[in-house]
């Protein structure tokens, strides 16, 4: 007689794991990177390899060498980290870049918190901001580089909207002139791939056809994108109402900068959001609320991920007091 | 320039004055007072907090030792004689000296004497598996190898052997604290007297089965034949529910048990070799 | 929209492979063990000994204490031994050992195919004869029924729901009952409600039995106080305050009990047992039990003697294969892996499992990525996560204020866990503890 297996109750199992979440949050990737690949060409594709190598390769000899547990690069938890981190970079950032972000992203926004589930800031923002802070000319360098497959003429300036908008503004212009400026100013142009940008955020559409496959195969619920996005339309739409010249309109604010890539890819990683549905709605408006006012009234022309890094902090405290309806209980 | 530092300091230092005073009234109007020897007694407490006396920690201890001004039934295990001489002293009162005792770990179930006859695949917790069902092996009594105890212990004294799946004591580490007694479900681990020389006899099983069916499951369990009992020239061994034990109190070390227990089931420890399945690992 | 429990869930696969293979009768074997546990509560006191001859159905011990149950021999024979025997878990449990010869029925047992429809007793003597009757709930916790038909002083109950979900994949045994013998579990249910004082009765079916839900509505035309409820197939919709819930909207509250919403549950299979007791004067000493599995030969659906020895049960659906790995009394989600297979079925057996290691076998736990699946799938709103780590660091202060009490123990949690986090083994000992901590607090 063989032996018996026993354990305790249940005895199967739903075969999720966290690699299968981790390779669906890739997939959903895939539409931004093709867009990319095809707007910004080799450099794009340079930056996303370089950069999911590095965090690969920072995780696995942190953990082999440093923690001394069993290295858990499988789950691909970094290579997303990196590819997410890269996605958020200009299109023209020399690979050194990518890599000094890598280590930051893993070494220290990861890593040194304990690992995967630990950290209470999401890596690739951490890794992105540290960028931001320290080569300033390179991380707002818009311009674009050469691509295969797109010939340069109707390339966008090589602003970006928001700054664009911010320098203008600055300068004492109204929105009406600005516009009258820059005529790929457009919500077509933003919705399709001509916004000027970081790599993952030239095209909406693409980004939403991953917000779609993320809903579809359940691995994250709607519930912070669509509350990041309805506070900055709220926000941004009562702004915009009592000044029109000053204050850009909800579907600008929405459809620029990196409020999609960051209210579907970044906001909702499970380690740094909140577990309650309330917990995750809370998290989601005050996102949406920092973004706007950064837009509005702080020097960077993008706030998100600040406005996320910030949320981020505040996510234990909501996991202690926001707690899920329990049942049998008014 | 000059007044703005000027400012500077005003401000800050006056701040920095106000708080101090804030600080100063509340601490003095919020002050409880404490009897001094309760400090005196901590700081000379091991400091390990493990719970061993019976008290929530070293201090909630001393304030018991204080409260009370006496020591009965207070003893810091891990602190030992030495500890409580000083408390005692600190008392004014008299210690009691206590012999000091080990933890001894009563079954030798390796994987040799006690083949598997399941696969356990859950999480390795004593209390889980016992809460479960009988353990791995065909003897329902002895050690489930979960390390429970290996985790209750707050001195790394108790460690499970991969190779036997048992635990095994560091006497030297071991403060006879009590805990890993108590997080062990089946009550394999005992407080014993550490023993002249460390020297120790037991019966290394608590399998109650009848002789048969406890020999069925594990080769070196007690059968409950009463050999050792009738042998023992001091009385210290009884049989009950076909379970041999010694009575550390009244054991005087002879060691004739040791030789008539024919399943080996009787250990003798630290004495100088004679006896030659004895290996203390 | 289909009727199902308001928060959590899930929905493992749907695989009934037996459910198609009609009720066959086991034969008798050559000796029984009938455990005196087979219910939740006291053991029950042996009223025969060794040497006794005693018939099928005839009363072999008695119930000691309110919360115990009766126990009837399931053959006929001589009573070889009284002594502990291992359960299925592998710890020995006092049985009442018999050596078959024959099977003669005790006289008073009507053993007729005819429905017994007019229910001629009274409510007190309906509990006294299913106490007598020795009939315990069949849907896993072995509850004494009479007990559970007898509200406590202050508590009244106004609708009985009677459980014909079988949300576990595998299981068919209650399912084939309802298909083979809808109208004797209609009137077990009205014996009940007439018991309970009730004029509304339920029997909730999910839909991915459509047959069931047929057949059943077909017969209850004529029982127009019980209505059949179809709902939608989601895990753990057999638990009791979930089925309250996804049937009449009502919350079990907090640390409560059903009858404090004014319901009673009982199973389907409870239903036929009260049927047989209160109609045929039949003790409960057999049922239906499905012996299934994706690697064995067969899966049938029996009609089984209490005591039965497991592997004797495993023999009949060919032999057992190479690649089975676990045996389970019950279903894969909350069911009882089987250590000892020479252990003997009891009253609440409703079906043995065999699943493969590629089935069952553990994945290595990775860390939490703090996902909140868990949670999401909790069907009391719990969070799972938060209770694994408190119950490890062994905190019971905060377990109580994350009310680990209310756990189901239905094993969502750790069915959904992404990273294979055996979240349910220390919720489910730290539960037990925590329970100890409040029934050792004064009042």
């Amino acid at each position: 007689m063989r032996k018996l297996l026993v354990s305790p109750a249940p005895h199967i199992h739903g075969n999720e794991s966290t690699r299968k979440i981790m390779r669906d949050v890739l997939i959903a990737l895939s539409p931004s990177l093709v867009v990319s690949l095809y707007f910004f060409g080799v450099s794009a594709i340079e930056l996303v390899l370089v950069g999911a190598l590095a965090c690969v390769s920072v995780e696995y000899v942190i953990q082999k060498y440093l923690m001394k547990v069993k290295p858990t690069i499988n789950d691909l938890s970094a290579a997303v980290t990196g590819v997410l981190l890269a996605l958020n970079l200009p299109p023209s950032a020399p690979w050194w870049v990518m890599l000094i972000g890598s280590v930051v992203a893993i070494g220290v926004a990861k890593m040194s918190f304990g690992g995967l589930g630990h950290n209470i800031f999401n890596p690739a923002l951490v890794g992105r901001v540290f960028l931001l802070i320290s080569f300033p000319a390179i991380m707002t360098d818009w311009s674009i580089p050469d691509s295969w497959f797109r010939d340069g003429v109707d390339a966008a300036s090589g602003a970006t909207p928001l700054s664009l908008i911010k320098e203008g503004l600055s300068s004492g212009m109204t929105l009406e002139q600005i516009q009258a400026q820059n005529p790929n100013l457009s919500y077509m142009h933003m919705l399709f791939f001509k916004t000027g940008g970081s790599v993952g955020e030239v095209s909406a559409i693409a980004l939403i056809l991953g917000f779609i496959y993320l809903l579809v195969r359940k691995v994250i619920r709607p519930h912070i994108t669509l509350s990041i996005l309805v506070t900055i339309a709220v926000v941004s739409g009562i702004f915009s109402l009592c000044d029109p010249q000053q204050f850009t309109d909800p579907a600008f604010n929405i459809l620029t900068g990196g409020v999609l890539i960051g209210s579907i890819f970044m906001a909702t990683d499970y380690v740094t959001s909140p577990m309650s549905t309330r917990g995750m709605v809370i998290y989601g408006v005050g996102i949406g609320f920092i973004t706007v006012m950064i837009r509005y009234f702080g020097s960077y022309p993008e706030g998100i991920s600040f406005a996320i890094l910030i949320m981020n902090s505040f996510v234990p405290l909501l996991n202690k007091y926001v707690k899920p309806k329990r049942f049998g209980r008014r | 320039m000059t007044a703005a530092f000027l400012y500077t300091i005003l401000v800050l230092g006056g701040l920095g004055l106000v708080l101090a005073i804030v600080l100063f009234v509340v601490a003095n109007k919020f002050k409880v007072e404490e009897d001094p020897r309760i400090d005196i007694i901590e700081s000379v407490m091991p400091g390990a907090n493990c719970g061993g006396c019976g008290f929530a920690g070293c201090r909630a201890f001393a304030e018991a030792c204080v409260k009370s001004g006496n020591l009965d039934g207070k003893f810091c295990p891990v602190g030992g004689n030495a500890v409580m001489s000083k408390v005692a002293s600190n008392l004014g009162v008299v210690l009691q000296e206590k012999a000091p005792m080990v933890a001894v770990v009563r079954c030798h179930g390796t994987c040799d004497n006690r083949p598997t006859t399941n696969i356990y695949n859950g999480s390795p917790s004593c209390r889980i598996i016992s809460s479960l069902y009988s353990g791995e092996t065909g003897c329902k009594w002895g050690c489930l190898g979960g390390g429970d105890c290996e985790r209750a212990c707050k001195f790394g004294a108790i460690k499970i052997n991969k190779r036997s799946g048992l635990p095994e004591v560091d006497q030297d580490k071991c403060t006879a604290c009590g805990a890993c007694v108590k997080a062990c479900p089946k009550s394999v681990i005992e407080l014993r007297n550490k023993g002249p020389k460390n020297r120790r006899v037991f019966v290394s099983c608590v399998n109650q089965e009848k002789g048969a069916t406890a020999r069925k499951a594990c080769a070196v369990a007690c059968i409950g034949c009463r050999k050792c009992e009738k042998v023992c020239p001091f009385g210290a061994i009884t049989v009950q529910n076909n379970l041999s034990y010694i009575d550390f109190n009244k054991c005087r070390l002879c060691r004739k048990c040791v030789d008539e227990c024919p399943t080996n089931a009787i250990w003798a420890v630290n004495f100088p070799v004679k006896v030659p399945q004895q290996n203390n690992e | 929209m289909k009727k199902t429990f308001s928060m959590g869930g899930i929905h493992p696969h749907d695989k009934k492979i037996s459910a198609e293979s009609a009720i066959e009768r086991f034969p008798v074997l050559s000796k029984a063990y009938i455990s005196m546990s087979q219910h939740i509560g006291a053991p029950a006191t042996p009223i025969v000994q060794k040497g006794d001859k005693v018939l099928t159905g005839q009363l072999i011990a008695t119930s000691s204490g309110f919360i115990s149950a009766n126990i009837h021999s399931s053959v006929s024979g001589t009573v070889s031994a009284i002594e502990p025997y291992p359960d299925i878990a592998g710890n020995p449990v006092m049985h009442i050992i018999i050596d078959v010869e024959g099977d003669q029925w005790d006289e008073s047992i009507d053993r007729s195919e005819e429905i017994v429809r007019d229910i001629k007793l009274t409510p007190q003597e309906i509990l006294k004869r299913i106490a007598d009757c020795g009939v315990i709930g069949m849907g896993g916790a072995s509850f004494p029924t009479h007990v559970k038909l007898s509200p406590p002083p202050g508590k009244k109950a106004e609708i009985l729901i009677i459980n014909g979900v079988e949300c576990e994949p595998y299981i068919t045994s209650d399912y084939r009952i309802m298909v083979e013998r809808p109208e004797e579990i209609l009137i077990g249910a009205r014996i009940m409600m007439k018991a309970l004082g009730v004029s509304e009765g339920y029997i909730g079916i999910e839909v991915n039995k459509p047959k069931a839900i047929d057949v059943m509505k077909s017969f209850s035309a004529s029982y127009p106080e019980i209505k059949v409820v179809p709902l939608k197939k989601k895990y753990p919709q057999g638990g009791e305050k979930q089925l309250i819930d996804a049937v009449t909207g009502r919350k079990v509250p907090s640390m409560g009990l059903p009858i404090d919403t004014g319901v009673v549950v009982q199973n389907c299979a409870t239903a036929l047992a009260v049927y047989e007791a209160v109609q045929k004067n039949k003790p409960l000493f057999e049922g239906v039990v499905t012996v299934t599995g994706d690697c064995t030969e067969q899966q049938r659906n029996f009609l089984l003697r209490v005591g039965t020895p497991i592997d004797a049960l495993l023999n009949s659906v060919g032999r057992l294969p190479k690649d089975a790995a676990k045996l389970i009394s019950g279903g894969p989600m909350m069911g009882k892996a089987v250590s000892n297979i020479s252990a003997a079925t009891v009253k609440s057996t409703s079906s043995l499992l065999v699943l493969t290691s590629e089935q069952t076998l553990r994945k290595e736990e990775g860390e939490c990525i703090r996902c909140a699946k868990c949670a999401d799938a909790c069907p009391m709103g719990l969070e799972p996560f938060l209770l694994n780590k408190l119950a490890r660091a062994g905190r019971y202060a905060d377990l109580e204020r994350e009310r680990v009490y209310d756990c189901i123990e239905c094993g969502c949690c750790m069915y959904t866990c992404p990273a294979n986090i055996p979240l349910l083994d220390y919720i489910r000992i730290s539960k037990a503890d925590v329970l100890k901590i409040l029934r050792s607090r004064p009042k």
